[in-house]
This record gives structure tokens, sequence and C-alpha cells, in this order.
């Protein structure tokens, strides 16, 4: 059952929910620091999967079921084993990758944390104790005949760019 | 549920995305991060999209998956460019546009 419909659950079934949503979460950030740390592309490839399986299941709780669907077709069966044919393609970075120097790292990490400062400042100042209510999840056809009214013109463009990203990638990737 | 659990969720998965373009050397695995940045704005948009009870907030995820599909086939096609010419996806040696 997704899109839960939080507002009928008693105060167990919320802490449920709310340590379930608790584990995913935990295991999502780990899984993405990983993702930025490990030396060995493939491992990076297969926990950027964890990552966005975690996605998904976020999708889930927030009732965008359509979209949770696609972001595990898109990503987790596209994106994943174009990875993986990359790192195939590419045999000289199969090994380690020994990533910048320690100095350059330090000044990454410290312009992450300091990003991460900032945006959790600004978060929890404006959106303190605001609730999602969500009333189930949210049906395919709204989402449809939102994309095929209000929102056709941006859904041609995106049809033309991914026609023109196929196109731009035969011919930057062709051999001659 | 809290909106700010899911936005400071987020916030956490970008900044690590940032991180590591910043500090991998490597094209392919800049890519990855540039997909985790990609994906901590996904879940921006769904949770205000559900928030604000606007369907907006999932198409525009939607459209932000197919971009990012584009996004990444052609970065593979660079890398791959790259790897053909310099037998090195190094980026830190690509730096032929260095004034």
């Amino acid at each position: 059952m997704t899109g839960l419909v939080l507002a009928e659950f008693t105060t167990t079934e919320k802490w449920v929910v709310n340590s379930f949503w608790g584990v995913i979460a935990v295991a999502m950030v780990y899984a993405a620091l990983r993702v930025v740390t490990t030396k060995n592309v493939v491992h990076a490839a297969l926990w950027l999967v964890v990552v966005l399986a975690g996605v998904a299941v976020q999708f889930l709780f927030l009732g965008a079921e359509f979209v949770a669907v696609t972001q595990i077709l898109v990503y987790i069966g596209a994106v994943i084993v174009l990875f993986l044919f990359g790192v195939m393609l590419t045999r000289a970075s199969m090994g380690d990758d020994e990533g910048v120097g320690d100095e350059k790292r330090a000044m990454a990490a410290v312009v992450g944390i300091l990003l991460l400062a900032v945006m959790a400042f600004a978060l929890v100042d404006s959106f303190d104790d605001i609730e999602i209510i969500t009333d189930g999840p949210q049906s395919v056809t709204t989402v449809s005949d939102s994309i095929f009214s209000q929102y056709i013109v941006p859904f041609e463009a995106v049809s033309v760019l991914l026609l023109a990203a196929l196109i731009g990638a035969i011919v930057v990737a062709r051999q001659d | 549920m809290l909106l700010n659990q899911f936005l400071l969720l987020a916030a956490v998965l970008f900044c690590i995305g940032v991180y590591g373009v910043l500090a991998r050397k490597n094209g392919m695995l800049v890519l990855m991060s540039v997909e985790l940045i990609l994906n901590a704005v996904n879940i921006n948009l769904v949770a205000f999209g559900t928030f604000t009870d606007d369907v907006g907030g999932a198409v525009f995820a939607l459209f932000t998956i197919a971009v990012a599909a584009a996004e990444v086939g052609i970065g593979l096609a660079i890398v791959l460019l790259m790897y053909r010419n310099r037998r090195s996806i190094d980026l830190s040696e690509a730096d032929l546009l260095k004034g």
C-alpha cells in the first residue's frame, strides 16, 4: 500500500511508518557516501542503484506512484546499464580511482558541508513543522491529463530534446 | 510526515553529489555524482508537488528524469570519445581549453 493516508493512522502506525522512512533515509545517505568515496568504479555504480531505489521509495511515500515506477524503469533499468557499459568500454578506469589530492578533497568537503549548513538552516527556518498531508496516491490519469493538456509544450520540447540527444550521442561517439 | 524531512534528505544527497563532482577525477564517477544531484532535485519537486496538492511537481520530476537520461547519454558519449583520443578519462588531464 502506497500513498499512505497518514491522517487515518494511529500514533503507533505513524511511528512505524516514520521509522521505516528513517531506515531508508539512512541507507540512502550511506550508499550516497559510498558512491562518492569508493575507489572501484563498478562498486560506485552498484551503490548508486541503492540510492536510486531509495529515491523511488521516497516517491512512494509522497504518493507519486507513476514517478516512482518511471524512476525504477529509467534510472535503475537504463541509466545504470549505460554506466556499466561505459565502465566496460573505458577499461582503463576499471581499477582504482585515486581521485584528487588530499588538499583538494578537504576543500570539496568544506564546500559540501558549508552548502549543507546553509540549506539546512534555510529549510528549518522556513518549513519548520509543516506537515505533508497525502490523500492517497496520485492517479496516473491525473498525471497524464496534466501532461497532455497544461504541460503539452514542455512535453514536446522534451521529446525534441531527447531526439537531439540521441542524434548528438551517435555523432559524438561515432568512429570515423 | 513533515515536509522538512524530505527536503533535508534531498539537501544531504545534493551536498554529497557536489562533493563527488569536486573530489573525483574519473569522468564516469563525476557523471554518477551529477545523477545524485539530479535525484535530490527530483525529491524536492515531488515533495512540494504533494505538499501543494498540485500534479505539476510530479510532471516536472518526469521531465527532469527525461532530461537526466539525455544528459547521461551525451555525457557518456563525451567520456568515450575522450577515452578513445587520450586512453584515459582522467578529467584533470582534460585541460586543452585552459588559458
